[in-house]
């Protein structure tokens, strides 16, 4: 018995001599392992608040869709497929390089990472500036819910050039249900996309600094863990926005 | 380092080595969403009456799938993530099915 305790002891000793302790560990972790793993843990119960968030407007979206299909084809055939097309190939290629970013803090190459943090950076912006075209064509359309907003389109489609099935007048005002949700999921979505430009801007320049290239990678993957989340919210937007109920080509 | 270095507190015990994913695997994801958004764009195009939005959700949850495995890191974390990210999305499926199941149903009989 007190054999095995001397023993234990023993390798208790060994061990804190073989313990390298790195300059990001914090003392209340037991490993470096650990720590990794509590702040992937951390980011993954925001990710599911985040979840939740937007899942009440896909929840609104779904029963509006099923309540109000007519108006919502109609209004959904009047978004611009091409952009929002161009925009979903746009944030993927984001998401690819920021998978990159993490590699490359993984592997600690330094010039790297910031490369593929700038080009991450500049395919979150091009997906924001095809946004904003895109939020424009609905404002020189009438299509923004509220005072402006023009239903005789949808109650008259042929005399405006459009072949949509004609809606009746109460039917037709249900159209803005469905951009105001346009406008409230892609609004919050692209709000999350301009916080992660931020936090990109400052995880350039500390990566810049030599902040990530020595093993300790945390805030690059769990920001990587964020920029994901905003790429997978908009692969679901894209198919339910956009191609509701196309007309074969 | 903690003072009382304790053995038997194993947080981790199946995560030995922390994994990392290649580039190479990176760019056949990226491939595979590539693909997905354009079979998605195309599949829209094609009538196929109640079926267009069950295989737009489909294509988006495989994408997504793909994104949450690979991208981020999902399939090479420790049992306690990969529990944590099942345990999200398993409640927000029930919520909006329940939901749904309520709401959806509250005019029946009365038209």
């Amino acid at each position: 018995m007190a054999n095995t305790i001397a023993a234990h002891h023993d390798a208790e000793l060994h061990e804190e001599h073989e313990h390298v302790v790195l300059p990001q560990h914090r003392h209340h972790f037991e490993t470096e392992e650990q720590q990794r793993e509590a702040g992937s843990f951390g980011m993954w119960l925001f990710l599911l608040t985040e979840i939740m968030f937007f899942g009440g407007m896909f929840f609104a979206y779904l029963l509006y869709r099923n309540w109000y299909y007519p108006a919502f084809v109609a209004a959904s055939n009047q978004l611009n497929v091409p952009e929002g097309t161009a925009n979903t190939v746009i944030l993927i290629t984001s998401g690819f390089f920021m998978a990159l970013g993490v590699w490359a803090a993984e592997v600690r190459k330094k010039g790297l990472l910031v490369v593929f943090l700038i080009l991450t950076t500049i395919f979150g912006f091009a997906f924001l500036g095809v946004k904003a075209d895109e939020y424009h064509e609905k404002w020189e359309k009438h299509h923004i819910p509220g005072a402006s907003f023009d239903v005789k389109e949808f109650i008259n489609p042929a005399a405006y050039g459009l072949h949509e099935e004609p809606l009746a007048p109460d039917m037709a005002q249900k159209t803005q249900v469905f951009f105001f949700l346009y406008f409230a999921m892609t609004g919050m979505h692209a709000l999350h996309m301009i916080i992660g430009l931020a936090l990109l801007f400052w995880l350039t320049w500390r990566a810049h600094k030599g902040d990530f290239s020595s093993g300790y990678v945390a805030p690059i993957e769990n920001f990587g863990l964020y920029w994901h989340f905003v790429d997978i919210v908009w692969l679901f937007l894209f198919p339910l926005l956009y191609l509701i109920n196309r007309h074969p080509l | 380092m903690s003072e009382y270095h304790d053995a038997m507190n194993v947080t981790n015990p199946e995560h030995a080595e922390h994994h990392i994913v290649s580039p190479r695997e990176y760019c056949f994801v990226y491939g595979a969403l590539l693909i997905g958004t354009i079979v998605t764009v195309l599949a829209a195009y094609k009538d196929m009456g109640v079926l267009n939005p069950i295989v737009a959700l489909g294509i988006a949850c495989t994408k997504a799938v793909i994104v949450i495995l690979f991208f981020m890191h999902v399939k090479y974390q420790s049992r306690l993530i990969k529990m944590t990210v099942g345990a999200g999305f398993f409640t927000f499926i029930v919520l909006v099915m329940m939901s749904l199941c309520d709401y959806m149903s509250r005019a029946w009989g009365l038209w």
